[in-house]
């Protein structure tokens, strides 16, 4: 990385001294220099004009070929792979588009550098070539809007399922907790109001006069069982939040005064996640990275890094103050009988305020 | 229409009356002195939120590092030379706020349409010379306020440059919400005044002043960008001053509009039956259009100087008009699309992406016409033409990943990365910049009487170019990762441990990127003193305002208001001698004007 860093800086700085020396040279002709562009200028502007169009391609191979493994990993959720399908269809049009247009562009920037005598086409109009670069890409964009609203519609709008696991996610600077709703599968009602009830161990103000809410189980690591939809409802106490959950291709504001929904269905558990050859490379490499910061660090006298092992995440994805950085929640997603264990496990709000 | 009566009148009082220095170059009522303070100011301010966005690009490179540079220029908002992540979001949000508003919305589009409305379409000067002046001042005034709430013990606004309440709402959400954000408001809805003040001002002009024979469909591209430009602006800014105003009132003087069931600081507090939601919609009804308020100035300028440094007709010049106007009217319905997971109905999201991608369209157009006027032209590649064409190249880079992020089904996981950062630099922040200096290559001769150095001009493409593809092309990668944008540091994930690398690099290109801005200012300023002064039509144009003297003054012509006979695209047309007819010219005998 850095012999690229340090190949770019000696290239621009090349080209720096290259133009400097141009200045020298134009101010020591005896030809008046107007700062209008001459012959040689266009020509060698022309020149790097089709140079910046294999920078252009170049840098886009070099990203992907450097960097395409950060790319998030295929989709832990059902509706993730529909997501992630379109994703992959706009991309090949985008990359399509950008590569001729950009093409077109530079190349004509080029072939049509000015020469002095030259006259240009007077070609004011074409009526039949725009109504085509105006319906092709009516076409295109039609195919992605009903593609796009289709799976919209199917993400956003779930059908009614008795079987769904309800669960509150809760946000407020800087960390989140979750609710499950117990064994009567219903949230108790909840407002910030009671939030100072009990001592302050009424962590999401739960009202404990409404019958509902006393089975409710508050966590602090959210763990969902694989297979089965769950539908988020999402809450704030303080500033606005974003629950972002990119492995899942989730993501629901949490507003103060108002409750939000999401739901998806997870496919693939934590276990089965470390276990996928993308995920143990990805792991390998962030191990690497951090190996050699914690030798810096033990050189230092400091302690070393934990190593990393993968885990689904719950990030903050909307500006709440200065630990928004860091306003974070493990996700586990396991199998219906671990849930069942882990959440056997628990404490219930009636038991948590005793 | 004005009549040959009225200019008459106005060459009456309009040039021979004694000026001050305050009246000439301090409280001027000339458009040409008005534009030339648009433009400082806006390169003072565009220096300040450049400068921002370098020292938060060290911070991300090297997260928690001391730097020498941090405790100069934060002091003790930088303890030991690491700057803090109260900072970091102030930087952030300054940052943004400064470059939309202050560099390419009044610096840019204040610049250009006090510069070139009355000389493009031939008036003495704008319709209200005075209003002009006041909206001048008002927009200074409140660069001074933003600039001093900077100042402010617990830093400058932080919540975002989009400053939803609650956390811009509650000082005890964060530091920066507290008097910072009190100037924030300030300083903006004195801008919004300002703004709205130039833009009556600038539509007034184009539909009254123009000289014989400017029909609208004779107007120069940069004319009928800036006239649309200014008619979003005044439909859109005033909905965001009711949202600052709203934000004040429940900021200061306890109402509920955007507020409800909030428990902060161990204190529950009074507000009940508030939205943020009805916030992000206002914000939102001015903040979309606000990207064609910045950018369609820019894309009217790369008309102007595409035509004539290819010295070909801008090709489709009514499909141009017909796509600034599709544009306007759909800029206007599809705020909701930075909304799609913000709460409001699902539904909503579906008209919206609708909407949004509609858009792509006329944009469409624009960029296969600039490509297509390019195709046999022959092109002069100045300085003015280079930022011209890499404008056009970041236009479609950018706008194209808008097809993603206009998709609300996509915009789910890209929401809020950076993959929108790298989105929406390239496609307004970068290629509005662009129109920014291409402008200012083409018409500082117009402006200061002399010419910019051309082949500093070319390094300060060359390297701009690059560099700025070299910052928001890996961004789309770390988006695409997942992270999201306004993250102090990734190193709290350690997921995000292996874009470290990528993050260094952007910071590289950045820092190469700001340095080969100091080369533009060098010329900038070296040349308005020492510059080889101007010849009449340096870059033989069409439009009017190069028939007028060089020497600036007042009444922009000192006889009779050249009249006019053609459209301004009359380039490398069959039959004439010159590759260029100016629009004052009479058409010869026999002489067609086809065209549009």
């Amino acid at each position: 990385m850095t012999l690229v860093l340090t190949l770019t800086v000696l290239i621009l700085v090349a080209i720096s001294i290259w133009q400097i020396t141009k200045i020298f040279e134009l101010s020591q002709g005896n030809k008046e220099n107007t700062q209008v562009a001459t012959d040689s200028d266009n020509n060698y502007n022309g020149k790097l004009m089709f140079a910046f169009l294999l920078f252009i391609y170049g840098l886009t191979l070099f990203s992907f070929w450097a960097w395409g493994d950060v790319l998030l990993p295929e989709a832990a959720s059902e509706h993730g792979t529909d997501y992630d399908n379109l994703m992959w269809i706009s991309f090949a049009i985008i990359f399509f588009v950008q590569t001729i247009t950009q093409a077109l562009l530079h190349y004509f920037a080029y072939k049509y550098r000015g020469e002095k005598g030259k006259k240009a086409l007077f070609y004011a109009d074409n009526d039949r070539l725009e109504a085509i670069w105006t319906i092709i890409p009516v076409i295109t964009l039609s195919g992605l809007i009903l593609y796009g609203l289709y799976t919209w519609t199917d993400i956003m709008s779930p059908s009614e399922n008795e079987e769904a696991l309800v669960v509150e996610l809760y946000a407020q600077q800087f960390n989140w907790k979750a609710r499950y709703a117990g064994t009567d599968g219903v949230l108790g009602d909840a407002n910030v109001r009671f939030l100072q009830d009990f001592d302050g161990k009424n962590l999401v103000g739960i009202d404990a006069t409404d019958p509902n809410g006393l089975d409710d189980v508050v966590v602090q690591e959210l763990h969902l069982p694989v297979g089965r939809e769950v539908v988020f409802k999402m809450r704030s106490q303080d500033v606005l939040h974003s629950a972002y959950m990119p492995f899942f291709r989730a993501q629901m504001n949490c507003v103060p005064g108002m409750i939000t929904e999401f739901a998806f269905t997870p496919v693939t558990t934590t276990a089965e996640m470390r276990l996928s050859p993308e995920i143990q490379t990805k792991v390998r490499k962030i191990n690497k990275i951090r190996n050699e910061k914690s030798q810096e660090l033990i050189a230092n006298g400091d302690e070393a890094l934990e190593p990393y092992e993968f885990d689904y995440l719950l990030l903050c994805n909307k500006i709440c103050g200065a630990s928004h950085y860091n306003m974070q929640m493990k996700i586990v997603v396991e199998t219906p009988e671990e849930f069942e264990k882990w959440m056997a496990q628990q404490q219930t709000f009636a038991q948590s305020i005793q | 229409m004005s009549t040959a009566a009225a200019h008459a009148h106005e060459e009456d009082h309009g040039h021979h009356h004694k000026e001050t220095f305050m009246t000439k170059y301090v409280f001027s009522q000339d458009h040409k002195m008005i534009s030339k303070q648009y433009l400082i100011t806006g390169l003072f301010m565009g220096i300040i939120g450049i400068a921002m966005s370098l020292l938060f690009r060290l911070q991300l490179a090297w997260p928690e590092q001391p730097f020498g540079v941090f405790e100069v220029l934060l002091g003790k908002w930088a303890p030991d030379g690491v700057m803090d992540p109260n900072v970091y979001l102030a930087l952030v949000t300054i940052h943004g706020t400064i470059m939309v508003f202050f560099v390419l919305t009044a610096g840019l589009s204040g610049t250009f349409s006090n510069l070139l409305i009355p000389l493009q379409i031939g008036a003495r000067d704008m319709a209200s010379g005075l209003l002009n002046m006041i909206s001048f001042w008002l927009f200074f005034l409140s660069s001074v306020i933003m600039v001093i709430s900077l100042f402010v013990e617990a830093g400058p606004a932080a919540a975002g440059w989009t400053v939803y309440p609650p956390l811009s709402a509650l000082p005890q959400a964060q530091p920066g919400s507290g008097l910072g954000m009190t100037l924030w408001l300030v300083s903006m809805a004195i801008f919004i005044a300002s703004s709205l003040l130039g833009s009556l001002n600038y539509i007034v002009t184009v539909l009254n002043l123009r000289t014989k024979g400017m029909t609208m469909t004779r107007l120069p591209l940069t004319i009928w960008a800036f006239f649309v430009t200014a008619i979003i602006g005044v439909v859109s800014f005033p909905v965001l001053l009711s949202a600052a105003l709203l934000l004040i009132m429940d900021r200061s003087f306890g109402t509920s509009f955007f507020l409800s069931d909030i428990f902060i600081q161990g204190e529950v507090l009074h507000y009940q039956g508030g939205s943020p939601v009805l916030y992000e919609h206002l914000f939102w009804f001015l903040g979309h259009p606000e990207v064609y308020i910045v950018l369609l100035p820019a894309l009217g300028i790369t008309s102007e100087i595409i035509a004539t440094h290819a010295r070909k007709p801008i090709f489709g010049y009514r499909a141009m008009i017909a796509s600034i106007l599709a544009i306007a009217f759909l800029s206007t319905i599809v705020w909701g699309h930075h909304m799609f997971i913000s709460g409001m109905n699902p539904f909503l999201g579906s008209v919206f992406t609708f909407t949004t991608l509609l858009i792509a369209i006329p944009s469409a157009v624009k960029a296969f016409n600039y490509i297509t006027t390019l195709w046999k032209g022959n092109l002069q590649l100045n300085p003015a033409m280079l930022f011209s064409i890499g404008l056009v190249s970041t236009f479609i880079s950018g706008g194209l990943t808008g097809i993603i992020l206009g998709d609300s089904t996509l915009d789910i996981n890209v929401h809020d990365t950076y993959f929108v950062v790298a989105h929406f630099h390239l496609v307004m922040g970068i290629s509005a910049l662009y129109g920014l200096f291409a402008g200012v290559y083409h018409w500082f001769p117009k402006m200061f009487g002399r010419m910019m150095n051309k082949n500093l001009g070319y390094i300060h493409f060359w390297v701009t170019a690059v560099a700025a593809y070299g910052v928001f092309f890996p961004m789309h990668f770390i988006g695409m990762a997942g992270l999201p944008r306004r993250y102090y540091t990734n190193t709290a994930f350690p997921y995000f441990d292996d874009l470290a690398d990528i993050n260094v690099v952007i910071t590289v290109f950045a820092l190469i990127a700001g340095a080969a801005q100091l080369v533009f200012l060098y010329n900038f300023i070296h040349s308005m003193f020492y510059g080889k002064p101007t010849k009449q039509n340096p870059w033989r144009s069409n439009t009017l305002e190069w028939t007028a003297p060089i020497e600036h003054m007042h009444g922009n012509w000192p006889g009779a208001i050249p009249h006019v006979h053609r459209w301004a695209y009359d380039y490398s047309k069959p039959g004439h001698d010159e590759d260029f007819v100016p629009q004052h010219i009479p058409l010869k005998k026999g002489e067609e004007e086809l065209q549009h």
